[in-house]
């Protein structure tokens, strides 16, 4: 994955050269082969304490505040958050495809090996072939003067050390594989529609058999049959080949259908984490509450002509301080401790945490 | 009654080899006062076209479109004036409003334009309250980029409200905006209609937008309403089979939810197939049996229009079925 998110098309900047021949294909070793694997694997992946600051001028506007988390292998993880919450800052960092004006400090630990301080040629090495990007927006993501089997074809030829007719071989089975007839593979992307590229996104995703997919905001732009087309897709996909997924997207409904657990973002932190269906049915977090009505279900009569908002507006990232919670100014059951103690992930019962004062046990526990 | 749209048809003309299309293929629609009515449908079926054909941007080829029972005139002068009672409002916010323009010039232009210029003040700062945007004294010089995606569109909104109009065609209204604002601009469009009576036609892909605010739903599918009715019947008790479709992939949280995953994309209005345009895609159809088919003949016998004025489905398959009992009321005794 070369791609830089302002979008040049994903493996167009990479130089073939480049590729050191003591990477090889990562691929091919079981998940637990890292560099780390004597004594205990470590997870697939594991972030610890990742802060992304961009520069602005001689301002500073931190984008992801402390964000940790593990991904064990064949692990599906959802984040939820609206525009702005440093959501596809955050996935986009862990490959380090984001802008070039950013500082990232902590760690990303894929397979025990930090990917914020590992060599340029061990992370090329890394991209594609362990863990991929689906972009959300197809057309800009594919190169539009190239076609689809070029494209597919390349990070295979990269990594896979093969010839071009074998990497055109698994290029027909891939766009088998997402329901694209593989006659088609000569077509260039302008020639698919917006569900067929996303497909092709997906085939290249697939295509050097990585342990990791990271998909931001995989069906945004898509029509929502298409987009229910798309997720079916990718979940059977990922779990008939044990693929761990990171999908970010800003609808929580969606998550608890394709996702294990979810961690729901606000303010460039993650606020709540747990198992998805008991996040999204007994939220410990008065903000997660909130997304989750703003989706109703229909048939509910509580619902029925009572659209569920949120009053006022997520904080510009420039303007978020540490002290206090960040999401204050907007929380109904906000009180005096909010907008002065330090917020931390706490336990929120078993395999959930929540940054809410109110959910700490020594105060009563659930009073969420 | 408000609006009326009798036997519509759009088509345009062949483009690049392609062509014609026909966007909007025979619809008959009514809003009355007061009253919201969500038009659904996926991208390409049309449902835009008819939304711009309602306020006079796009002329039919052929039916009326008829405000409080008279027909559309196309003359500049009378569309100008129609507009003042009609006014749209597009998806995207950012891109609806003018970057140079402050908030007061962006409300007060409509105004202006009719010639409206006595009490602009007043005006202004009535849309921009009504819109939720208080206190107006302290939007009046801001700019689009001062402004977040929720109060980009409350502007709009307002600037829609300055012509004190009594319909509102909203076009996607939210569906570029985060989940925890959406709420709050789909509790302004009703509280707008309970305070000042207004009518809305509301468009989405979202049926969840429907059940939060429309009384009554009209489902749309290549050019045509394939099935519409009050929000209740529609959405609790659907009846065709592509409302039943959309409805099961609206992700419902429920631990058994099975989406009925329609076959291939959304269909293309230059090339609508013959009889029942769904039946290409409808599950009942393929798995109905020789009998089945042959009495109901979906690949070749058309559908009539339905009317504006009954709730119903246009589906042949339908007339296969028993007698529907009525379970429109069932939710409100359960």
């Amino acid at each position: 994955m070369s791609a830089d998110p302002t979008g040049t098309g994903p493996m167009s900047t990479e130089p073939m050269s480049a590729q050191p021949t003591s990477a090889g294909p990562t691929s091919a070793q079981p998940p637990d082969a890292g560099p780390n694997s004597a004594g205990t694997a470590p997870p697939l992946l594991e972030v610890r304490d990742l802060h992304v600051t961009y520069r602005s001028g001689d301002r500073t506007v931190p984008a992801v505040r402390g964000v940790g988390f593990t991904l064990a292998a064949g692990d599906t993880l959802g984040v939820a958050g609206e525009s702005g919450c440093g959501k596809s800052t955050m996935a986009l960092s862990l490959m380090r495809l984001h802008g070039g004006r950013a500082e990232v400090t902590g760690e990303v630990l894929f397979k025990g090996e930090n990917l914020l301080t590992t060599g340029w040629s061990r992370l090329r090495a890394v991209r594609w072939a362990g863990a991929s990007v689906v972009f959300q927006g197809a057309m800009s993501a594919l190169n539009p003067v190239r076609t689809v089997a070029d494209q597919i074809a390349e990070p295979i030829v990269l990594h896979d050390k093969v010839s071009t007719k074998a990497a055109e071989k698994r290029v027909a089975q891939l766009l088998d594989s997402v329901g694209i007839p593989a006659q088609r593979m000569r077509a260039h992307p302008h020639e698919f529609s917006g569900g067929q590229r996303q497909r092709v996104m997906i085939a290249m995703a697939l295509a050097c058999r990585p342990d990791l997919i990271i998909a931001d905001e995989p069906t945004t732009a898509l029509d929502v049959m298409v987009q229910a087309q798309i997720l079916e897709l990718l979940g059977d996909l990922v779990k008939d080949a044990g693929i761990a997924v990171m999908m970010i997207t800003h609808d929580l409904s969606l998550l608890a259908h394709t996702c294990d657990r979810l961690a729901v973002m606000y303010a460039g932190r993650i606020v709540e984490l747990g198992p998805s269906r008991q996040v999204l049915e007994d939220p410990r977090h008065p903000y997660t509450t909130a997304l989750s009505r703003a989706f109703p279900t229909i048939g509910d009569p509580a619902s029925r002509r009572a659209p569920q908002g949120l009053a006022g507006d997520p904080p510009r990232p420039s303007d978020v301080s540490d002290d206090g919670c960040a999401f204050a100014p907007r929380c109904a059951r906000v009180h005096d401790g909010c907008r002065t103690e330090k917020m931390l992930l706490w336990p929120a019962g078993p395999d959930r945490e929540s940054a809410c004062l109110l959910a700490r046990p020594e105060r009563g526990g659930g009073a969420l | 009654m408000t609006l009326e749209v009798r036997d519509l048809s759009v088509v345009y003309p062949p483009r690049g080899g392609v062509g014609p299309a026909r966007a909007v293929d025979g619809v008959d629609l009514r809003i009355g006062d007061g009253e919201i009515v969500a038009l659904i449908g996926e991208s390409g079926c049309g449902k835009s076209t008819l939304a711009r054909t309602l306020v006079g941007l796009v002329k039919p080829s052929r039916g009326q479109v008829l405000y409080q029972g008279t027909p559309l005139d196309y003359s500049a002068k009378a569309l100008k004036a129609y507009r003042r009672h009609t006014q749209l409002v597009l998806q995207d916010p950012g891109g609806a409003l003018n970057p140079k323009q402050n908030v007061f010039d962006a409300v007060a232009e409509g105004p202006r334009l009719h010639g409206l210029k006595d009490d602009l003040k007043e005006t202004v700062h009535d849309a921009l309250t009504r819109a939720g945007l208080r206190p107006p004294e302290d939007f009046y010089h801001r700019y689009p980029h001062e402004l977040s995606g929720g109060q980009q569109q409350r502007v709009v909104i307002a600037g829609a409200l300055a012509l004190n109009p009594s319909l509102i065609v909203a076009d996607e209204p939210v569906a570029s905006l985060d989940a925890s604002v959406r709420g709050e601009i789909l509790k302004l469009l009703l509280r707008l209609r309970d305070d000042l009576g207004l009518s809305a036609l509301v468009v989405s892909h979202d049926l969840g937008l429907a059940w939060n605010i429309a009384d009554r739903v009209a489902v749309m599918y290549l050019g045509r309403i394939v099935e519409q009715g009050t929000v209740e019947e529609v959405l609790l008790n659907p009846r065709h089979p592509y409302t039943k479709a959309l409805l099961s992939v609206v992700p419902s949280g429920a631990e058994d939810w099975r989406p009925t995953l329609l076959s291939g994309e959304p269909p293309d209005p230059t090339a609508i197939p013959a009889g029942c345009r769904f039946h290409p895609r409808c599950g009942r159809w393929a798995g109905a049996s020789a009998a089945d088919r042959e009495r109901a003949a979906c690949d070749r016998r058309e559908l009539p229009v339905l009317a504006a004025d009954v709730s119903g489905a246009a589906c042949h398959l339908l007339d296969l079925d028993p007698p529907a009992t009525d379970v429109s009321n069932a939710w409100e005794n359960a």
